[in-house]
């Protein structure tokens, strides 16, 4: 019951400078508005910046490396084990790129719990022949259904269909810089020769395109059995295995893993590409941080008003004093009254975020660099509503506390006899 | 003998700042159920600081308080709330009533928090008191569209809302004129005759005074004559 009459007077408080508290509560959902357009603005550039380079990379993958053997033959003998050999100007030896027993490491892949999906690939360098010039470009063979479920081929073929390239023998899906240098149409076809000289003779059934244009530039696609049939190898010829992981922070520690494990090269994601974990890293760190300076200096603006308040109902808290309110109920009207300016308005600035991020979502854009995107990205995630509405209360009361302390601690008699 | 509501024992009061002033000294009384008691001296002889430590809301005193037989040195304030708001009704020089809220709603607030009675019962209670005072009428006004003394009034019915062992007025007609003041002393002169009510008023009138049933008068922090 205490309770509810507390309520009744907050209320009655609240509603008496109904202005003012208007104006605290603005302040509250403009900030948690901004915090929750801003972020989720932010973090939907996050997303799609990652997802050009990171959707579009395995989380491990196993390769060969052509590089100078790291244990020189003298380092086997008896005789000089325990001696420090040094051996000069040590060149690679004659080594395909090829992985090894391949089938059986795909094999042993396959079966393990930790791993969403592999995905095959042959690279191999090539020139795309336009008459008389030799354009370098670069070939990759690939298992098409498994490239477009793991790492989503299909959006970046911004020309022609996909699977095309399964179905057509000897087709090619150019880069959309190589196919403009070279000024194809789809159906056309094209000769390539291979650095070992073989010619080839290839049908584009599409384009893509990934964003990056030094990438464009020079990278096209085949089936994986073009691609052998290109280099002259035989059907269980591979250079890399792609995999997927489903978690991706497992990727370092199975990379050693595998190094180990199949004797062969391994690189993952987080090696490959720091730089961006770093970008959107910072970048969300600013974001949080603009958002939660907005949110306090809402909060200074709810300390001000329930300042304010206090002082101009010195007499009101004298009286309730007097009257048998204690301390610690006149205390609990002030954080009532900054709690429902922070509710209130925090939910009124979840609601407006939410708006104002699906009217950002809504307005075109269009970037020669990022053919699957129309719209500016917006990231909805439930967090930044769930931080945003916490952090819209915790501020209030904080805001709340500091006033409501003071005016607990009002002497009525100083008041009374004041007057 | 009847029954003794408030009792002072040795209580004496300093100020600090800017100087220590010895303010109250050494006041010893009591006041019985159903007393009229009116507290005179000129001002500045200590009447008013004497009420706001019988009345629990200044707590910096030394020797003992008793209200109802219950000894209030050394309770918490949280405690000391719940007796004022058991125990005691105020009526002050001003009328301090609250302008959010309704004449009716002012007069329940205090029940309302004692939370003795529901809501409805409050408000019928309220009601009663009104009528006692004669401004039920005023009830479902607010506040400042009343005359002074309608408030003044108000006030008073909100000191009686708890039924209170004692009601304390600081200068309660101080701020009226003549006509208004009459009106509140005929009330405290009838809730003192026809409902028993003990009445403790500070009070510089002396017309107000005379017409009590005791006079505790005070010079320079000491009580003169009981």
């Amino acid at each position: 019951m205490n309770l509810k009459l507390l309520f009744s007077v907050s209320k009655s408080l609240l509603f008496a400078r109904w202005k003012q508290t208007l104006v605290a509560a603005i302040g509250v959902t403009f900030s948690i508005t901004m915090f929750i357009t801003l972020l989720s603005f932010m973090s939907g550039l996050n997303d799609l910046l990652d997802g050009l380079i990171l959707n579009r990379t395995p989380h491990v993958r196993l390769y060969n490396e052509i590089q100078p053997s790291k244990k020189q033959p003298i380092d086997y003998a008896e005789k000089h084990k325990n001696d420090y050999n040094f051996v000069n100007s040590v060149k690679p030896k004659n080594e395909r790129l090829e992985i090894y027993n391949n089938g059986a490491i795909i094999n042993v892949l396959k079966k393990d719990k930790r791993i969403l999906g592999i995905a095959p690939k042959i690279t191999a360098q090539v020139f795309y022949n336009v008459g008389a010039i030799d354009l370098t470009g670069v070939i990759n063979g690939i298992d098409v259904e498994e490239e477009n479920r793991l790492f989503m081929f299909k959006d970046y073929v911004t020309a022609g269909n996909y699977i095309n390239l399964k179905n057509i023998p000897n087709s090619i899906v150019l880069g959309k810089g190589a196919a403009e240098k070279m000024m194809t149409n789809i159906g056309d076809v094209i000769q390539v020769t291979t650095i070992k000289g073989e010619r080839m003779q290839l049908k584009v059934v599409g384009y893509f395109q990934s964003g990056l244009q030094d990438i464009d530039k020079v990278q096209s696609y085949t089936s994986l059995s073009t691609a052998q049939k290109l280099l002259g190898e035989s059907n269980s010829y591979i250079t890399d295995i792609q995999i997927k992981l489903k978690d991706i922070t497992l990727a370092p520690s199975l990379t050693i893993e595998y190094q180990k494990l199949f004797d062969v090269e391994a690189i993952d994601i987080q090696t490959a590409n720091s730089q961006f974990e770093t970008g959107s890293s910072i970048r969300t760190l600013i974001s949080y941080a603009v958002g939660i300076t907005l949110l306090i200096v809402a909060g200074f603006g709810i300390y001000n008003i329930l300042n304010m308040m206090i002082y101009e109902k010195m007499d009101s808290i004298a009286i309730l004093k007097a009257t048998g309110f204690s301390g610690k109920d006149v205390n609990l009207v002030f954080i009532i009254i900054a709690l429902t300016i922070g509710i209130f308005g925090g939910m009124l600035g979840l609601l407006f975020g939410f708006s104002l991020s699906a009217l950002i979502d809504q307005i075109p854009f269009n970037t020669a660099a990022l053919p699957t995107i129309k719209t500016y990205p917006i990231n909805y995630n439930p967090k930044f509503y769930i931080i945003g509405s916490i952090f819209s209360i915790v501020t209030t009361y904080l805001a709340g506390y500091f006033p409501s302390r003071k005016a607990s601690k009002i002497d009525p008699v100083i008041i009374i006899r004041g007057k | 003998m009847s029954e003794i509501i408030l009792e002072a024992k040795n209580i004496s009061k300093y100020f600090h700042d800017p100087l220590t002033i010895q303010v109250l000294k050494d006041i010893n009384f009591s006041i019985n159920k159903s007393d009229f008691v009116a507290v005179t001296g000129r001002s500045g002889c200590g009447k008013s600081t004497l009420l706001y430590i019988l009345s629990t809301m200044d707590t910096d005193y030394t020797g003992d308080l008793y209200i109802d037989g219950i000894k209030m040195g050394n309770k918490k304030e949280g405690e000391l709330a719940i007796v004022r708001n058991e125990k005691i009704g105020f009526v002050f020089q001003f009328h301090y009533l609250l302008n959010e809220f309704s004449v009716l709603r002012n007069v329940m607030l205090p029940g309302l928090k004692l939370g003795k009675y529901d809501e409805k019962e409050i408000e019928a209670r309220a009601y009663e008191k009104l009528k006692i005072l004669e401004i039920e009428n005023e009830a479902l006004k607010s506040p400042n569209q009343l005359s002074g003394g309608q408030k003044q009034r108000v006030a008073i019915a909100r000191a009686l809302i708890n039924d209170p062992l004692i009601i304390m007025g600081d200068e309660p007609t101080g701020n009226l004129d003549k006509k208004n003041s009459e009106i509140v002393f005929n009330i405290f002169q009838e809730l003192s005759q026809v409902y028993n009510q003990t009445l403790l008023i500070v009070t510089h009138d002396n017309d107000f005074a005379d017409r009590t049933d005791r006079i505790i008068e005070m010079e320079d922090g000491k009580i003169i004559s009981i």
